[in-house]
């Protein structure tokens, strides 16, 4: 060993403030693992291939339907729509993010070199929101330029059009809200299996309960799931009886995102790790 | 230096920790003795604002873990070493831990070299070996280069070199003036490296004094004595130079002479007596009598706590 008796060691010390060495600490974490890329990388694929099928196969449909029809066709949700079955890989990463430090038991490490634990899951938060919403941004753009190229001739949206910009951008948005809420839960329920059935049947199953009851209670209520209300955001076309607009429905999907972070924050301060 | 006052832990009806009181110093390898269940596991993650006590309070150094702002720096620990990430290289698992004290990435290499798992830093965790576990987690303890240490159980599942590794490492940092609490359920391995010991029983502390005091009263050779006048025949062989503790039942054990020449001193001295012989219990046997009967024996033998 190499500190000398009765002296109070100080090796290396760098001057940070306590948020920064909090936020370098995840980063490193989070790009240390093979789960983040391998979720965006996937993320990626399905939203950018997903677009040249869309737009390809809606082609066709779209030359062969009726005026009423073609009205309807919402060049950017048509192509953007393969975010619903990405989001599942998004939302996903949120979860193990935080669960698999749980169920490592490697969270009681984190909170040994930094017991400021709401500033863990902040910091935590922000690092998975900046990188996930960059790299999502990014594909969204790619899909929506892929996506149109093949649509056209058939009716096509430019990135100048109204509304269009807010779309594609919107789209990153949610899929970043989606991963956040997917972290915050994992926090509340902390094992595995439990936050992805929970976050998956928030977004998946729960809107097909809602479809399959019939009324006009259910189908308004259901323009407010998160998931829903969340895609209006890349939705050029708004229907529905309360017609959300796009960030009328990021600001519901947010309402999601921030009551679970409440839990979380909550939670993680006063739980033995 | 780690200090608690009245430290309790309470999970649900069971009170895993009931209002232990205890001093950790400075120079020393203090050994955290119990069975599974005793409450040492608790009462160091209490150490380390992992659970939060029901009442009372603990500190290292003056100052509760989670007042600390760069803890690192001041405590390393040990806990579970399996509790890394599989698929994060042992590199980056502590680089993570150093970014979050501000600790120089230079610090990681030579850790890793200190606990000898340079050639395998850059490997996923995954594959690693229980030795190799816990190398990995003492180079995390050692990270900040701390002035208190704490071990859960480190010589689990290691190789006998790697026992031998371990209790020369905890016995340097002593000698260096750091304190050390390490806890182990192994008799014979607290033996060979702790100075002082606290045992814990039942969420008590049954036992809190130096390892030496801890051996001649329980478990080294002593003589058992029983006289007519057990308080005058033990000041008598006070005076002589022994060690004399008196139980409530007027027998009294006897440290540091021998049976024959109590004999001789109880003879020269005029003292009768009644019951006189030697008493081998070793350590493990009086590790499982303050432990198995905490409560009686507490009673029996009170110690400084």
């Amino acid at each position: 060993m190499s500190a000398q008796a009765g002296t109070v060691p100080r090796r290396g010390i760098r001057v940070d403030s306590r948020l920064r060495a909090t936020a370098r600490s995840e980063w490193i974490k989070f790009r240390s693992v093979r789960s983040g890329p391998f979720a965006l990388a996937a993320t990626a694929l399905i939203v950018v291939v997903g677009a040249w099928l869309l737009g390809d196969s809606n082609r066709g449909s779209y030359l062969a339907a009726s005026p009423a029809g073609k009205a309807a066709f919402d060049p950017v949700f048509t192509v953007l729509q393969a975010i619903e079955l990405a989001q599942l890989f998004i939302g996903a990463l949120g979860v193990i993010t935080v669960t698999g430090e749980y169920t490592s038991g490697l969270i009681r490490g984190t909170f040994v070199a930094t017991p400021q634990r709401a500033q863990v899951l902040a910091m935590k938060a922000l690092v998975f929101a900046v990188v996930v919403w960059a790299c999502c941004t990014a594909m969204s753009f790619a899909a929506f330029f892929l996506g149109q190229s093949v649509l056209s001739p058939a009716k096509h949206a430019g990135i100048g059009d109204p509304g269009v910009l807010t779309a594609v951008f919107g789209a990153g948005l949610y899929l970043t809200l989606i991963g956040l809420l997917g972290m915050f839960i994992g926090v509340v329920v902390r094992r595995t299996p439990a936050a992805l059935a929970l976050l998956f049947g928030l977004l998946v199953v729960l809107p097909i309960v809602f479809t399959q009851i019939h009324g006009k209670f259910s189908s308004n209520v259901g323009e407010y799931l998160p998931g829903n209300a969340g895609e209006e955001a890349f939705h050029l076309l708004h229907g529905g009886a309360y017609a959300l607009g796009p960030w009328q429905g990021l600001g519901v999907l947010t309402a999601y995102v921030a009551v679970a972070a409440a839990a979380a924050f909550a939670l993680i301060r006063r739980r033995d790790a | 230096m780690i200090e608690a006052r009245a430290l309790t832990k309470v999970y649900g009806d069971t009170t895993a920790v009931d209002g232990i009181d205890f001093q950790v110093k400075p120079g020393l390898v203090t050994g955290f003795l119990g069975p599974n269940g005793a409450g040492k596991s608790t009462t160091m993650r209490m150490i380390l604002g992992l659970d939060l006590p029901a009442s009372g309070t603990v500190t290292v150094d003056g100052r509760g873990y989670r007042g600390k702002v760069w803890p690192l720096y001041d405590v390393g620990a040990l806990l579970d070493a399996r509790a890394v990430h599989p698929g994060r290289s042992a590199y980056n698992h502590l680089l993570s831990l150093a970014a979050a004290n501000g600790i120089a990435r230079a610090r990681v290499d030579e850790v890793l070299e200190m606990v000898g798992l340079t050639s395998v830093a850059r490997k996923r965790a995954g594959g690693f070996s229980l030795g190799m576990f816990q190398r990995l987690g003492i180079a995390g303890a050692l990270l900040g280069d701390p002035g208190t240490l704490l071990f859960d159980e480190p010589v689990n599942g290691l190789d006998p070199e790697g026992i031998i590794w371990i209790r020369t490492l905890m016995r340097s940092l002593a000698a260096e003036g750091r304190t050390v609490l390490v806890s182990s359920h192994l008799m014979s391995e607290m033996a060979l490296t702790a100075d002082h010991l606290l045992v814990i029983g039942r969420g008590r502390m049954i036992a809190d004094m130096p390892m030496s005091e801890l051996m001649a009263r329980y478990s080294g050779e002593r003589v058992e004595v029983r006289s007519a006048d057990p308080q005058r025949m033990a000041a008598d062989l006070r005076a002589a130079g022994a060690q004399v503790t008196l139980e409530p039942d007027g027998t009294f054990g006897v440290v540091g002479l021998e049976s024959r020449q109590i004999g001789e001193l109880a003879a020269e001295r005029g003292h009768v007596l009644y019951q006189l012989h030697d008493v081998t219990a070793s350590l493990e046997e009086a590790y499982f009598r303050l432990t198995g009967e905490s409560v009686e024996f507490r009673a029996a033998a009170p110690v400084a706590a």
